[in-house]
């Protein structure tokens, strides 16, 4: 029905996602494309369980509450950098460099 | 058993159903002396001092297996009088089955195994009950006992081994419990470093059995004494370079294990150990396995005439050499020592003869009464330790300067040594006269087909002129003159107990009558029938002779005058030897051994035992340490081990890591985008393979 539109939307929602988080350096834009991954990638289960009936839509739900769970435990930590750096910038963070 | 018997070995399949039924008796002939190591090794780590309890398990293990051999002995000799061919193999477990080897953890049974099980567990019962006294008051009992178990379970599987590698487990186990008997009293450095010299020397001779089993297979394919003996007539050509190979690496291991030229300089410094471990295994069983080993493969030898050539005149060699050394040795063991070595070289020029035969008699002979000498010594050695030990001196136990007149304190012990002396002196009607000259008689007529065997002949008899001279000296120094021991001393001089001398007394006996196991043609036959061994061993030394007469050196003796000849010669020169020994050690004044005036002159150079142990020690072991200090140790190990493979494969992952920590650059994008190139690859690979 819609799949190749759908998918084609899901798509370019991911690659947008990939350029966000490769090129953008404020962590909370950062974060925010991660988000937009997850829901292109949401879009696709949806999209593929209408035309081929099978339950995918379950996995959407699941991946909505890890997001949930993961915006929770993100922010939190991006709070804490900011705290300790004032900054969020993910360019002057690298405390882990070998 | 019986039922087996009575059905008759003439029946089909009586060898599987002999086999089937004799399988646990040969399993425990092994096993028993295992038990008994394994319970005095548990009791020497837990309750050493339990005393009663080693010597009966210890003892009486061994008195076990000598019975059960009897037994087996017994039902044996009524299937081989039928069928003298039957061989009975019993395979415990599959061992090594890699690719075309097959080697299987199987023992076997023959005739000349019989013999070898038969002085093994007997003589080897009379030493252990003799221990029993003379270790007595040791703080090692259980320890010794348990060794002691170990080496005769060990000896019983190199004699009962079906298969070069199954001889070799026992070769090496015996190397090893010689090894911790040699330095039982270890806090002593000379008693270790005697037993590692053993061990190291013994090392050598390994070599040539290892490079003789590889040889073998490569040549014929297996390993198993069956099939290798079998096959070797068919593939290997007689005299030809392959046989002498292996014949040569075989007899290099013998040299090793039996003390012959020039590896037999490890045999006297192994008197450290306690003077039974010296009857038992460097006397009686462990040191002839080489002799063992060579009639065993009697069919290899029979086709390499050189390697016999070889064997015969290392033998001969030995067999002077040592004797000369023992002609001016003043430790009753020492003398002892270079006896055991001189009588090893006649069992060696015995079968490098061919004449198997005469080898493994003299192998037997020599057992009785050397074991009965070494036992004899160990008695008035105890004697002697003991009265020093009363009055704290420190003058040596074992120097035959200090003893003298010992006749009148031990009367027994002087008697049988007395009896031994005869036998190993070659005095008719005692066991060494009988095995001693049939050797010399077989060297003599081989002479006739290679003159070089005259010479070694030669060498024979004059050794034989020097053993009766060593064992008078010994005999005049120790038991009769004036005593030298020390006034206070002197009281404390005493006969053995009775459980030292009634093993005495029993091997007074076989080196008596020992020598009527095979009686030669021209004498009376008294208490046995003319050549009993001879007849047993035929079906094992057949093949072999088969081999010895297609290339004409089938072993021969002569008759009449030149017989007559031999014969009194031999006893000629027995006789002369003693006399001489006798009137040589009475007429020379004695004196304590604190009291010698040093050697001058050769008998210096005997005394100091030709400075063999100086030369090796110049010519091999001082370069070779120096080699393995500067260029082993300084240049190999810290310079190309230590330096190239422990610094260099540090330096090298150090490197390594180097490069791996310049990609952990801490920003997350750069991860973001190698990951990103990672799955990318990732899928391309899925999707277009």
């Amino acid at each position: 029905m819609l799949l190749g539109p759908s998918l084609a939307v899901s798509a370019i929602l991911f690659t947008i996602g990939v350029a966000g988080v490769l090129l953008r350096r404020n962590a909370i834009v950062i974060f925010m494309c991660v988000e937009l991954m997850l829901n292109a990638v949401n879009l696709t289960f949806v999209a593929l369980s209408q035309a081929y009936g099978s339950s995918g839509q379950v996995f959407v739900f699941f991946v909505m509450t890890v997001a949930a769970a993961e915006a929770a435990v993100g922010l939190a930590i991006i709070l804490s950098i900011y705290r300790h750096h004032k900054s969020v910038d993910l360019q002057q963070i690298n405390l882990l460099r070998g | 058993m019986l039922d087996l018997l009575a059905a008759g070995p003439g029946q089909p399949g009586f060898l599987d159903l002999l086999q089937g039924a004799l399988r646990p008796t040969i399993a425990l002939i092994i096993g028993l002396p295992l038990l008994g190591f394994l319970l005095n090794g548990a009791l020497s780590l837990w309750r050493p001092a339990a005393k009663g309890a080693v010597s009966v398990i210890g003892a009486g293990v061994l008195l076990t297996t000598f019975l059960v051999a009897l037994q087996l002995f017994l039902q044996l000799s009524a299937v081989w009088h039928v069928k003298p061919d039957e061989v009975i193999r019993v395979t415990l477990w599959s061992w090594i089955p890699v690719g075309d080897l097959r080697v299987d953890f199987a023992l076997q049974l023959d005739q000349l195994a019989m013999v070898m099980l038969l002085v093994v567990t007997g003589v080897g019962s009379l030493i252990h009950l003799f221990s029993v006294g003379y270790m007595k008051a040791d703080e090692g009992y259980a320890r010794y006992f348990a060794y002691l178990n170990l080496f005769v379970m060990f000896m019983l599987v190199l004699v009962l081994g079906a298969s070069f590698p199954m001889m070799f487990i026992g070769w090496e186990g015996v190397g090893l419990c010689s090894y911790l008997l040699i330095g039982f009293w270890f806090s002593e450095p000379a008693n270790a470093d005697a037993g590692k010299k053993a061990f190291i020397v013994n090392r050598i001779g390994d070599f040539g059995f290892l490079l003789a089993m590889f040889l073998i297979w490569q040549a014929t394919g297996s390993l198993s004494f069956a099939e290798v003996f079998d096959r070797a007539p068919q593939v290997l050509a007689a005299g030809g370079a392959m046989a002498t190979a292996i014949t040569l690496f075989l007899f290099l291991g013998c040299a090793g294990k039996s003390a012959q030229i020039p590896l037999y300089v490890w045999l006297p410094d192994a008197m450290a150990g306690p003077t039974p471990v010296s009857a038992l295994i460097h006397a009686a069983t462990m040191v002839t396995a080489g002799v063992y080993l060579v009639a065993r493969t009697n069919v290899l030898f029979a086709l390499a005439p050189t390697s016999q050539m070889v064997v015969a005149g290392v033998g001969a060699l030995t067999a002077l050499f040592a004797a000369t050394i023992g002609l001016r040795q003043y430790d009753i063991k020492k003398v002892l020592a270079y006896s055991t070595v001189s009588q090893l070289g006649y069992m060696f020029l015995g079968v490098g003869t061919g004449a198997i035969t005469a080898g493994v008699f003299h192998l037997v002979t020599h057992a009785f009464f050397k074991a009965l000498l070494f036992l004899g010594a160990g008695s008035v050695i105890h004697s002697m330790h003991h009265a020093y030990h009363a009055t704290h001196s420190h003058d040596d136990a074992q120097d035959m300067r200090n003893m003298g007149g010992l006749a009148k304190y031990m009367p027994v012990t002087a008697v049988l040594m007395g009896i031994a002396t005869l036998a190993i002196a070659g005095i008719p009607p005692f066991a060494g006269f009988f095995s001693k000259d049939e050797i010399l008689a077989f060297a003599f007529g081989r002479g006739a087909q290679q003159p070089a065997f005259y010479l070694f002949w030669g060498m024979g008899a004059l050794a034989a002129l020097l053993t009766a001279f060593y064992m008078a000296r010994l005999m005049a120094m120790t038991f009769f003159g004036p005593n030298r021991t020390g006034e206070a001393e002197r009281q404390h001089l005493h006969e053995a107990p009775w459980i030292m001398t009634g093993p005495l007394l029993v091997l007074g006996l076989l080196s008596l009558a020992g020598g009527w196991l095979n009686l030669p043609e021209f004498f009376p036959a008294i208490g046995a029938p003319h050549g009993v061994l001879h007849h047993w061993l035929e079906p094992v030394l057949e093949a072999g002779n088969r081999v010895a007469e297609s290339v004409g050196l089938a072993p021969a003796l002569s008759h009449g005058a030149t017989e007559a000849f031999l014969v009194g010669g031999a006893i000629l020169t027995a006789v002369l030897g003693l006399t001489l020994g006798w009137v040589v050690t009475r007429r020379a004044v004695a004196v304590p051994a604190h009291d010698a005036a040093p050697e001058t002159g050769f008998w210096k150079v005997l005394y100091h035992k030709y400075y063999v142990d100086e030369l090796y020690d110049w010519c091999i072991v001082r370069p070779l340490v120096a080699f393995s200090r500067v260029v082993l140790w300084k240049k190999v190990d810290q310079g190309v081990i230590d330096g190239g493979g422990v610094n260099g494969a540090a330096g090298l992952s150090r490197a390594l890591g180097w490069i791996g920590s310049r990609l952990q650059s801490g920003q997350v994008n750069v991860y973001v985008v190698l990951f990103l190139v990672g799955a990318i690859y990732v899928l391309g690979m899925v999707a277009w393979r």
